[in-house]
């Protein structure tokens, strides 16, 4: 079943063979499709972008073309000739390496234990002894030959993110691979190790390698794409040429106009809410994830926090919240300080608070609608008390809220599960907003939100702090920190570098969340 | 780095204090009730022979102090690169203080002592290295004790029809691999809570052999229920070094297998595809999937290696151990070995001193009841348990499984 | 593995199904009841292969089945039909009993007896299985029921045979102790779990074995151990402390009814408390309801207190009910019985209330049966693991009866959890 491939078929193995071609791939899970008749070529040399919002399906398809999955329907062909991949074996095989978002390695292996996994150099005949020296020989060789530094004896989980990610990519070549895809690289890179990145890849194509390169930023698309296609809602929308400007490729993407600001008038701040200062927090494994943090939030107004992920934010937030003890440092919010007050008592003294990671951290999939819109206050009147629960008070309470937060489901009593992932960050910004608020927390607050419900969030926080609501926002789209700020501390390796307007050229944000500052640091050692 | 005060109650000292408590009661306690007698610890399997001999008091007050002494090294912070082995050195103090007061006015006979502790022992190896391969590669395997079962009433059943010691021994590991398959198909095919799955086969097995036994074994022994024994063979030269001599190279195969299988698992895990691919579905399956090993395979492959092993360790109860097959006759067993494997940490040599160590216990409590001690040899007997609670609490260093241990694999 | 999907898909096209295949797929979809039903099938086809296979006499007719069949057909049948008319008869109604009620030559007691055995034996599993159902709500697999019920029993025959207390205090009190000690070995493990991460079903596994040696050396002791006697066994609890029971030889007692208070109060602890709540939300994503101010650490604490409540209770009301004296084997298996019907009762209350019942016929029949065709008791230990296997994998259950293969999101996976 081959729907709407016939015009590249005609085309293909006439005088550019093409590397990859999938026709009429469709993937469905349950009632949902997540790729609908999608096709795509990609020639020798060419890196091709796969654009498209979360949620798109970019990530389902490259699945499938990595034996991940299988399709329902449609055609894969490497270098013209049709393939099933059943696992990533055959994938493999068929000369196609990827690097994950989640990166694929086993933290407790050496980079060279990771690097040799599935294609071990081996000794000893059925015994399989591993050839040690070889397996070593072999990462250092890749590692040179394509500039990409990595030390084979390093344990995985010791390493930066950054390091990590070449691993995957020297992983990948060692298997000599023709056709790389690369599965949003940038989210936890710094612009400048962006930078780095899109050399490499440039680079490789140069040696006739295929690239695909999955992403949702335009401006690296600009940078490094030789070719555009657009996937939106599942289908592919347009195939696109670099030269089409950015606003173009933002209406494609997202299938209308949309506005990348977001509209505010100027903040009137207050009073200081929340100060913080000299804070200290380590993180899981007791390495300092915060070192020595002094912050203020005011009434009012929205302070953003900018930087990579993995730089200390989220352990930042988690102290404030009280999910995480701290090492020194002071927390007050109205002058009440919040170290060792406990969640519970910090939320019910009016923090809200929109955690970043929403199906982890954010609602209990498992419980309905109402039970999730009264997750932090179920003990509380008048949804209940110490002993029991009002089940009519929940039931009025989510018939209310569905409607003033717009949350699109059949019935509140159905489980969050069923509801999409723009709804369901609507549960957790309508529980935490519906009660009155001194701060409000809001950590990455649209990740993996549809369009429409990022626009529809934006206005939630706008709102909350023209209502006289200290806000932080904790964001590492630099986009949505400058479009929601009204003042942007950068935070890096766990200290807030600088704190700087939304007007200042994005450039020097980009270098200071990357910890160049242009005046010499002062080093409080 | 801004300087942050450290705590004061670091693991190390939180041990140290442990160690020195445990001291102080070995030192007054065991000093005081102790006879000032002296204790022999004879070199032999009776009271004949060379002997290591301590007035029973001043041996338990002596090693009292000793560990006390170890446990102040360690509270004051500063051995931190020692830490293991002062641990390790503080409770052999303990122990040595217990025994020096329980042995007053008596003996303990060595050889019998390691003999037995190496018997008792012996299926604990083997349970705890059949959940090694399984646990490593990502399956929770709690029925042990059900492997055992199955195992021992194999061994006996087809040994006593053939007669034949090596049709048991084979019959108990393919006893142990039904098991096994079982809980593979459960846990891997149909993704069922592996503890959940682990326990009922156990009750399973418990109800097919009693009910077997029952029916076949009890009505008519002599056709179903008297296999062979387990030869002994000496080894001529090795087996008259002293001690370990008649302990190590007057055994049977049993004790053999088990003693290789603990470095041939360990070297094979460490440093052979296999291994590496084992380590890799037990700590991140879907990273070994992406690079195409085949994960739920490989599982499939280590759980019924592990049923082989454990079904081997069955036929401990029936071929050596005690002759004949009786309903729930493991006792047990197949939890202490599970204990054994984590308070083992996971890795077969852990595992073997873990083993070694609730032997020791086992036989220890045996040989107290025999003596007439005045510790009640139930308590003794806890001991296994109460150490893998005390383990897995985090208070003897931490005890991590394999991250992916017990989760099955779902692709996407 | 992250895959993404798109927001809003273009509905499909809804298939055109015929009334039969419709009323089968609903029928399917009702997932649970079928189920149960096919796996005691499947358990009773099983259990009858193990009955003919382990019958030499049978068996003999086997070796000449191509000659004739019938023998051995007849044969099988004939030993399979006495032994499962015995489990009915022992476990429901003897019909000849009820009978001989009728034309006046029996007792009415005698027609009520297998009710009374099958009631008897469910009503410690009712507390155990709620032990471990409760805990299974709250993301913990309480595996230490066994042990907990063992301390039940200790503390609640100790205060039934040591106290001198008035009738129906006596009584209460006992059961309190029981209760209490249960809770404390609940306790333990899950002050462990919430302090030190300490995986509950290691430390309930260890603590059963704790529990049960503490037993063996407690009735050999002066004071507990009954003088009269020089073998492990303890002193009978007084009468004032025994569980009313209905006429003698009908061994049924007011246990049952407690465990339907038990039942309710725990349905209602789930689904209307604000604890049910915390634990529900606790044990389907802990760092969620952390985020939401929740106490984890408390909950399972908490949780593992009342299971270990309800596990002691359980204890308590075998040695006031029926054994009125502790011996080294007084609280059977009852803890481990527990989580069978837990799993089969699928961790709901009312649910377990009638899977213990289930099990509890299962016994009461098995006895007879023993009695009756001389098929070892053991095999309703077969029969009950089976059923729970096939429970647990109702994909294997669909596989054998060639139906519509489960969806993979309706296996058992929901219940999975490491170490």
């Amino acid at each position: 079943m081959v729907g709407g491939g016939q015009l590249s078929s005609v085309a293909s193995g006439q005088e550019i063979p093409l590397r990859l071609e999938l026709r009429g791939i469709t993937k469905r899970f349950g009632d949902l499709v997540a790729n609908d008749h999608i096709d795509i070529t990609v020639e020798p040399g060419e890196v091709h972008a796969l654009l498209g919002e979360n949620g798109a399906g970019k990530s389902t398809l490259m699945n499938q073309l990595y034996g991940l999955l299988q399709p329902d329907e449609g055609e894969i062909l490497v270098d013209g000739e049709a393939k099933v991949f059943r696992s990533p074996r055959d994938a493999i095989a068929a000369g196609i390496g990827m690097v994950h978002q989640h990166f694929m390695l086993v933290p407790v292996f050496t980079v060279a234990e990771n690097i040799a996994l599935g294609a071990e150099d081996v000794r000893g005949g059925p015994l399989g002894i591993l050839d040690r020296r070889r397996n070593r020989r072999d990462v250092l060789e890749t590692s040179q030959k394509y500039g990409l530094p990595v030390d084979p004896d390093a344990l995985v989980e010791n390493l930066p993110v950054g390091a990590q990610q070449r691993v995957e990519i020297v992983k990948a070549l060692t298997r000599d691979v023709d056709l790389l895809i690369l599965d949003e690289p940038t989210a936890v890179l710094t612009p400048q190790e962006t930078d780095e990145l899109l050399a490499v890849m440039r680079s490789l194509a140069e040696t006739g390698k295929s690239i695909v390169f999955i992403t949702h930023k335009l401006r690296e698309v600009k940078a490094i794409a030789d070719r555009i296609t657009v996937i939106r809602r599942g289908r592919t929308v347009a195939t696109a040429s670099p030269d089409t400007s950015e606003d173009e490729l933002a209406a494609l993407m997202v299938g209308r106009d949309v506005s990348l600001e977001v509209s505010k008038g100027p903040a009137e701040p207050g009073r200081d809410v929340l100060k913080i200062s000299g804070l200290i927090v380590d993180d899981d494994r007791g390495v300092r994830a915060v070192d020595g943090v002094d912050l203020t939030v005011r009434a009012g107004e929205v302070l953003g926090v900018a930087g990579v992920q993995g730089n200390g934010q989220t352990e930042l937030v988690e102290a404030i919240i009280g999910l995480r003890g701290i090492r020194a440092g002071s927390m007050e919010l109205d002058n009440e300080s919040l170290a060792g007050m406990g969640t519970k008592k910090i939320l019910h003294s009016g923090v809200g608070y929109i955690p970043e990671d929403r199906s982890h951290d954010g609602v209990v999939k498992e419980f309905s609608v109402a039970e999730n819109l009264v997750l932090d206050m179920y003990d509380r009147p008048p949804f209940g008390n110490a002993f029991r629960l009002n089940a009519k008070a929940v039931a009025d309470n989510a018939g209310e809220r569905v409607g003033q937060f717009d949350i699109r489901t059949t019935s509140a009593e159905h489980a969050v599960s069923t509801l999409s992932g723009g709804n369901q960050q609507k549960v957790v910004v309508a529980r935490e907003m519906s009660r009155p608020l001194r701060l409000m927390i809001a950590s990455q607050p649209t990740r993996g939100v549809d369009v429409g419900s990022i626009e529809f969030i934006h206005n939630q926080i706008i709102h909350e702090r023209d209502s006289g609501t200290a806000v932080l926002v904790v964001s590492s789209e630099l986009d949505e920190v400058v479009g929601l700020a009204d003042r942007i501390a950068v935070m890096y390796r766990g200290r807030i570098l600088a704190t700087v307007s939304p007007d200042m050229p994005r450039e020097e944000i980009g270098l200071l969340m990357a910890g160049i500052t242009s005046a010499p640091q002062e080093d409080a050692e | 780095m801004v300087d942050a005060p450290e705590p004061f109650w670091i693991r190390e000292r939180r041990l140290g204090a442990g160690i020195t408590v445990i001291g102080l009661i070995a030192t007054f306690v065991f000093g005081s009730l102790a006879e000032s007698k002296t204790a022999r610890f004879t070199l032999s399997a009776d009271a004949s022979g060379a002997a290591i001999s301590i007035n029973g008091q001043v041996g338990a007050i002596l090693f009292g102090l000793i560990t006390v002494a170890l446990g102040v090294v360690m509270l004051t912070g500063r051995a931190r690169r020692w830490q293991t082995l002062l641990l390790s050195l503080g409770i052999l103090a303990f122990v040595l203080s217990f025994l020096c007061w329980q042995v007053a006015g008596k003996f303990l006979p060595l050889v019998d002592t390691l003999d037995g502790s190496l018997e008792y022992a012996l299926p604990l190896i083997l349970g705890a290295l059949a959940g090694v391969l399984g646990e490593r590669s990502g399956v929770v395997n709690v029925a042990i004790e059900g492997q055992f079962l199955m195992g021992a009433f194999g061994a006996a059943l087809v040994g006593t029809l053939a007669t034949s010691v090596w049709a048991g021994l084979i019959s108990a590991m393919v006893g142990g691999v039904i098991i096994a398959a079982m809980l593979a198909v459960l846990a891997i095919r149909f993704l069922v809570d592996q503890v959940v799955v682990g326990i009922v086969l156990n009750l399973f097995a418990l109800g097919i052999t009693g009910f077997l036994y029952e029916r076949l074994m009890q009505p008519n022994a002599l056709k179903y229920n008297q296999p062979p024994k387990m030869p002994e063979w000496k080894i001529p030269g090795l087996s008259h070094i002293p001690v370990i001599g008649p302990v190590l190279f007057d055994a049977n195969l049993l004790v053999w297998l088990a003693l290789i299988l603990v470095p041939v698992i360990h070297l094979a895990l460490k440093n052979t595809r296999w291994g590496l691919r084992t380590r890799a579905v037990g700590e991140h399956p879907t990273a070994a999937d992406t690079v195409g090993v085949r994960v739920r395979g490989l599982r499939y492959v280590n759980v019924l290696l592990g049923g082989v092993i454990a079904g081997a360790g069955g036929a401990y109860f029936t071929l050596v151990s005690t002759g004949a097959f009786n309903k729930n006759m493991t006792a047990g067993a197949g939890f202490i070995a599970l204990a054994a494997l984590i308070f083992g940490r996971w890795t077969p040599f852990g595992a073997l001193g873990a083993a070694l160590f609730f032997g020791f216990a086992q036989k220890l409590a045996y040989y107290l009841s025999v003596a007439g001690s005045p510790v009640p040899n139930q308590f003794l007997n806890m001991l296994p348990y109460i150490a893998t609670i005390i383990a897995v609490a985090g208070l003897v260093g931490r005890v991590r499984a394999p991250a992916a241990d017990g989760v099955p694999y779902v692709k996407s | 593995m992250s895959t993404e999907v798109a927001e809003k898909p273009a509905p499909p096209k809804p298939k055109q199904d015929s009334f039969l295949a419709l009323f089968l797929k609903n029928l399917w979809s009702a997932n649970t009841v079928t189920v149960t039903v096919l796996s005691i099938f499947l358990a009773l086809v099983i259990g009858a292969v193990l009955i003919v296979i382990s019958d030499s006499d049978v068996l003999s007719k086997f070796s000449y089945f191509t000659a004739r069949p019938s023998d051995a057909l007849n044969a099988s049948w004939d030993l399979i039909s006495s032994a499962y008319a015995d489990l009915f008869k022992g476990a429901i109604l003897d019909p000849a009993s009820i009978q001989a009620w009728a034309d006046g030559t029996g007792t009415w007691q005698a027609a009520l007896n297998p009710i009374s055995e099958t009631l008897t034996y469910a009503t410690p599993l009712v507390f155990t299985g709620l032990s471990v159902a409760i805990a299974f709500r709250g993301g913990l697999f309480n595996i230490g029921g066994q042990g907990q019920a063992v301390i039940g029993c200790v503390l609640g025959a100790v205060a039934g045979f040591a106290f001198s207390l008035p009738a129906g205090i006596h009584l209460i009190v006992a059961l309190l102790f029981g209760l209490i000690g249960g809770a404390l070995w609940g306790f333990l493990p899950g002050l462990l779990k919430a302090r030190a991460g300490a995986h509950e079903v290691i430390t309930t596994i260890m603590l059963n074995y704790v529990a049960t040696l503490f037993l063996g050396w407690l009735i050999l002791q002066k004071g507990v151990q009954d003088p009269n006697r020089s073998d492990a066994i303890s002193k009978a609890v007084k009468s004032t402390a025994v569980l009313p029971a209905l006429p003698s030889p009908l061994r049924v007692h007011l246990g049952i009814v407690l465990a339907v208070l038990v039942t309710a109060g725990v349905a209602w602890l789930i689904n209307r408390s604000s604890f049910g709540f915390e634990l529900r939300a606790v044990g389907v994503n802990p760092p969620a309801a952390k985020t939401a101010g929740m106490s984890v650490a408390r909950t399972y604490t908490l949780l593992m207190v009342v299971a270990g409540g309800l596990a002691g209770l359980g204890g308590a009301v075998q040695v006031l009910g029926t054994a009125d004296k502790l011996t080294a084997q007084v609280a059977g298996n009852i803890g481990f019985d527990g989580l069978l019907v837990a799993l089969l009762g699928r961790n709901k209350p009312w649910g377990t209330l009638l899977a213990a019942i289930l099990y509890g016929a299962l016994r009461a029949g098995g006895n007879l049966m023993q009695v009756d065709v001389g098929i070892s008791l053991e095999l309703v230990t077969v029969l009950q693991a089976l059923i729970v296997i096939f429970i647990a994998a109702p994909a294997l259950v669909k596989a054998i009866f060639q139906l519509r293969a489960a969806r993979a999101a309706r296996l058992g996976a929901s219940l999975a959890k490491g170490w």
